[in-house]
């Protein structure tokens, strides 16, 4: 690749790239994030690339594979343009015919999805209600890019905020604009990014600042992050060079969850091309302005998304946070100061840059501006990464765009916020999602892990589940902290084994307080949250639990027994499943379970399509 | 817990010297050595190397970067992908995120252990198969997900397990799942 | 220098005063375990939290951590304060029983009973053996390992340290059992404090269990072998 020396080079490049896609050719796209390729997306792009070939149709047929666009829970699906036919769940069989039905300019109807209550064919992806009820700023991009070819980020509009910024030459500009957008941090927190960009510049350069996108994206639950660096690594490297030419930063940092290997790969990809191209290192684009950015690895610690901890990891110490103040804007890594944001916040900066912070202010609700992306996931209909305006309500995502339950069993809460959240309950799903209201009713916005929990999660369970968590990624600096979650598992433990009282009730109130008061960071401070959130809406699980010593929603093991009720019809099904044979019974003639033998795995009620095992 | 190396015969010695090329560590702290998150890097290569972290290469490391023993061993402790014992041959990965928890990801481990018939962090007598566990690989919305070899398996249940291991011998070593295009992998190579 | 309110009183203090240092200078006292003079403060106990700010606000902070700031108004014995110091004690004494400054510090919290399930630990994770060991010794033969549940205190690899000169620093520092192995008689060696233990020492087969990290022992002189 040719390194571009000034932005008039820039504007040639860039025409070059546009006129390459002029020629319109149907295409068809392939979402082919992580989740894609585990669902079966790399079959499908081998038997596309293989059928193309085949039939001498390469060139009238174009195939674009690019990240995660958000509707896993159709994956491997693939979608045609211009028009945005979209198929779900493709079957690699189906290929030629859908191949050919797109030379004839057809569309294959008995593929399509179907809107479960009317029956009517939704041939366009904005046909769907998952996706025509979102306002999908930075998620839209992500279809429309090859990620590893900067060409088609730029084709796109890519770099052109970065080129903008360089035009107007003022550094001051680009934090007003920042400022004036409201952009607020999408980590979980929700500090105003402008504000930390002036308070960096502010800060005395003598040897040197730091710029980082916080890309250790621990929250189990939640990928968006993951989807953007994968889908359109580009995006964040544009918006930290316009980030550092805003606060006078020549270093940047992108700290990266090692779990993630698909988007590291990208980003590496990406850098390179930046730096061939000349848009990152010395004298970019001939403006004098230099700024690179190197790659850093997590290795599997979620404490270190907390920025003090963050910044040790990067040092290479152990990931213990430390006391604020002085914060990471004054002395972060190596004592220099350090600004920190998510990889979503850097995501919109490019956003915010190319269409001026008001029309991003007017996007949301009063003090939270723009969209935010949630990933919508557990016992849902349409799992998937969801973007939303700010101030929608959690009804209208869970309900309209997630599509309501993923079976018979009502949904009862949703779960925000990752480990440091909590669970709101469905009476309280009025409420619009935004950083103040998730805080007042007991969560947290977090990183935007969504996780939708039905009559059949035990919340006794869930908290369990977190505490568990924690435990182990707890630091373990804190005594409060790491003896304070250990003590939480146990007594939530007991409860969920039946032996809890009511003063473990109590006593696990007391002890979550505590822990949440007189812990330094900010893993400490919200790990009561779950256990706390869950004593406030549902301490009537709890009640069950202890008083009766029945899990109503069927999940502590130490309380629950199997049945086969009068339903079963003698399939054999649960037979077969029954990892250890304890499930007897003839052809036709209701079976039975031997609970000596039976370790309630729950596999012969997965199976059942009858309805017929009770727990 | 206390064990004396000088307890150690010449010959465990020798073993312990020839597991582990120093040239290839040299190379691979001076790639990295002094960069921004440099020590992470090193330890991660090395643990690709090696498949885990031998005590030998975290004495070189020590050395060459001037970074205390103390403080590399808490590092290599502190984080959980770093491993201070050698692997088994495949690696089941099982992820316990809040989303496949909520599927049923508990019931899934339990099941491995069974099949395997030892417990999470371990690895089987043959040295086939090592069992871990991963607090959320981000592919949540068609968990539970366990991976083996870097190969991810989709919306697992406990009747899935078997067949899982049974195919394990026929998976590529390669986790060919993450390459993407030409360019991609020109890229990896070079 | 610094002006803070403490408990109501208006005071000036040295830049760069951490509140524990600035309320000390002033009388008041704040219970701690994992501070030591001469050792950098860590903030891991918890023990000596104070409360900070006004209305919905307040927050306890670390007070051997946090730095004196210009208007603070500190609170060193709020209500607040002693209910969190008092779960951290019953935490303490519910891990740690043994310990005579744990015991002491209970007593004068009037913390008389643990609620959770009792446990033998000889270790609080304070760090001072640590921190002792490398800032005054510089040594370095000790330090932190693992995280969470499963973080401890000892050797890299759990092998007798090239580095370690058996000053016993380690051991005098420690709140946990201050007293063992002042005594190399058995029936001196029982300080009280490890009464749940066997004298550590003495039972050549229970060393390997003990938090020592000496071979031999400088005060018993014991050996393992």
């Amino acid at each position: 690749m040719e390194k571009l020396n000034f932005i008039e080079q820039f504007r040639t490049f860039r025409r070059n790239c546009l006129s390459q896609g002029d020629s319109v050719v149907p295409t068809i796209v392939v979402p082919a994030g992580t989740c894609g390729r585990a669902s079966g997306a790399n079959e499908l792009i081998r038997v596309i690339e293989q059928e193309l070939a085949d039939k001498g149709l390469t060139e009238k047929i174009g195939l674009r594979v690019t990240g995660c666009h958000g509707f896993c829970e159709m994956e491997p699906y693939i979608l045609i343009e211009p028009e945005q036919t979209f198929y779900p769940k493709v079957d690699p069989a189906e290929i030629p015919n859908i191949i050919e039905a797109v030379v004839r300019g057809d569309v294959l109807e008995d593929l399509l999805l179907k809107d479960s209550e009317s029956g009517r064919i939704m041939q366009k992806q904005d046909d769907l209600p998952f996706f025509n009820k979102q306002v999908r700023t930075i998620l839209s991009r992500n279809e429309r890019i090859d990620p590893v070819s900067i060409e088609s980020y730029i084709s796109i509009g890519g770099y052109s905020a970065m080129v903008k910024v360089f035009e107007n030459g003022d550094p001051k500009w680009v934090i007003s604009e920042v400022k004036a957008s409201g952009l607020r941090g999408r980590g979980g927190a929700g500090f105003l990014t402008g504000l930390k960009w002036k308070m960096l510049a502010e800060q005395p350069n003598g040897h040197g600042k730091f710029l980082v996108c916080n890309a250790d994206e621990g929250d189990p639950g939640a990928y968006m992050d993951r989807s953007v660096l994968e889908g359109n690594p580009h995006s964040i490297i544009e918006g930290m060079i316009i980030g550092a030419y805003g606060t006078g930063v020549t270093e940047g940092i992108l700290y990266v969850r090692n779990e993630y290997p698909l988007a590291i790969k990208h980003f590496n990809i990406a850098l390179r091309q930046a730096r061939e191209i000349g848009f990152l290192g010395e004298d970019i684009l001939g403006t004098g302005f230099s700024f690179d950015i190197s790659l850093v690895k997590g290795a599997g610690a979620f404490v270190c998304g907390e920025e003090t901890a963050l910044i040790r990891s990067i040092e290479g110490k152990m990931g213990e946070p430390r006391q604020r103040p002085p914060f990471p804007i004054q002395k972060g890594i190596y004592g220099k100061p350090t600004a920190i944001n998510n990889v979503e916040t850097w995501a919109n900066i490019p956003v915010i840059i190319e269409g001026g912070a008001e029309a991003f202010a007017k996007i949301g609700t009063k003090n939270n501006h723009g969209t935010k992306i949630f990933s919508l996931v557990g016992k849902i209909k349409n799992t998937g990464l969801v973007e939303i305006p700010m101030g929608m309500t959690i009804k209208e995502i869970v309900y309209k765009i997630g599509g309501g339950p993923a079976g018979k069993s009502e949904i009862k809460a949703v779960q925000t916020g990752g480990p440091s959240g909590g669970c709101i309950p469905a009476n309280k799903f009025d409420i619009s999602i935004d950083y103040d209201s998730l805080t007042e009713v007991g969560s947290i916005m977090g990183s935007g892990g969504m996780i939708v929990m039905d009559k059949n999660t035990c919340m006794v369970d869930v908290a369990k589940y977190f505490m568990n968590f924690l435990k182990d990624e707890s630091c373990g600096k804190c005594y409060t902290c790491r003896k304070g979650t250990q003590r939480m598992y146990e007594i939530l433990d007991d409860i969920s084994k039946g032996k809890g009282t009511s003063a473990h009730l109590r006593l696990l109130d007391e002890l979550a307080h505590v822990v949440k008061d007189t812990t330094m960071c900010g893993l400490g401070q919200t790990a009561s949250n779950p256990v706390l959130s869950t004593l406030r809406y549902f301490k009537d699980e709890y009640i069950e639990h202890i008083e009766k010593k029945r899990c109503p929603a069927g999940v502590c093991k130490e309380l629950i027994s199997y049945s086969i009720n009068e339903n079963c019809v003698g399939c054999r099904a649960c037979v077969k499943a029954c990892p250890e044979g304890a499930i007897s019974g003839e052809k036709k003639q209701r079976h039975f379970i031997d609970t000596g033998k039976c370790i309630k795995c729950g596999a012969c009620r997965n199976v059942c399509k009858f309805e017929a095992v009770d727990v | 817990m206390i064990r004396d190396t000088e307890a150690l015969s010449s010959e465990e010695k020798d073993c312990l010297q020839e597991s582990v090329n120093s040239k290839d560590i040299l190379g691979i702290i001076e790639t990295h050595n002094g960069k921004l998150g440099g020590l992470m890097a090193i330890l991660g290569d090395i643990q690709t190397e090696y498949g885990y972290l031998p005590e030998q290469a975290l004495r070189m490391a020590a050395d060459e970067t001037g970074c205390s023993l103390v403080d590399l061993y808490g590092v290599a402790t502190f984080y959980h992908s770093f491993r201070l014992e050698p692997q088994g041959k495949h690696r089941v990965c099982i992820c316990l995120g809040t989303a496949c928890h909520v599927r049923g990801a508990a019931t899934i481990v339990e099941e491995f252990e069974r099949q395997l018939g030892i417990k999470v962090g371990q690895t089987t007598s043959d040295g086939e198969f090592t069992l871990e566990t991963v607090n959320c690989l981000g592919a949540c919305a068609i968990g539970p997900i366990v991976t083996v070899d870097g190969h991810y398996f989709s919306k697992v249940d406990i009747t899935k397990v078997k067949s899982i291991l049974e195919k394990v011998p026929d998976l590529k070593k390669v986790p060919a799942g993450l390459l993407q295009n030409e360019e991609a992998k020109a890229a990896v190579s070079g | 220098m610094v002006n803070l309110s403490i408990n109501g009183l208006n005071v000036s203090v040295e830049e760069g005063s951490s509140l524990l240092e600035a309320a000390k200078y002033f009388g008041f006292p704040i219970p701690t375990l994992c501070h030591m003079d001469g050792l950098s403060p860590y903030g891991a106990c918890r023990l000596c939290v104070v409360e900070i700010g006004e209305g919905p606000k307040a927050k306890l902070v670390s007070s051997c951590t946090y730095p004196a700031e210009e208007g603070l108004k500190v609170r060193t014995a709020s209500a607040r304060v002693l209910k969190a110091r008092k779960m951290i004690l019953e935490l303490l004494l519910a891990s740690c029983p043994q310990s005579k400054t744990i015991q002491d510090l209970a007593s004068a919290y009037g913390v008389h009973r643990q609620r959770f399930r009792q446990e033998h630990e000889d270790c609080i994770l304070c760090g001072l053996c640590v921190r002792m060991c490398e800032e005054q010794m510089m040594a370095k033969a000790i330090g932190f390992r693992g995280r969470g549940e499963n973080r401890s205190i000892g050797t890299p690899f759990d092998i007798k340290s090239d580095v370690c000169r058996l000053c016993g620093g380690c051991m005098y520092v420690c709140p946990a059992c201050r007293l063992r192995c002042t005594y190399n008689e058995p029936e001196k060696a029982i300080c009280g404090a490890c009464a749940n233990l066997s004298p550590p020492c003495i039972e050549k087969e229970q060393f390997e269990d003990m938090m020592c990290f000496m071979d031999p022992c400088v005060a018993c002189e014991i050996k393992k072998d």
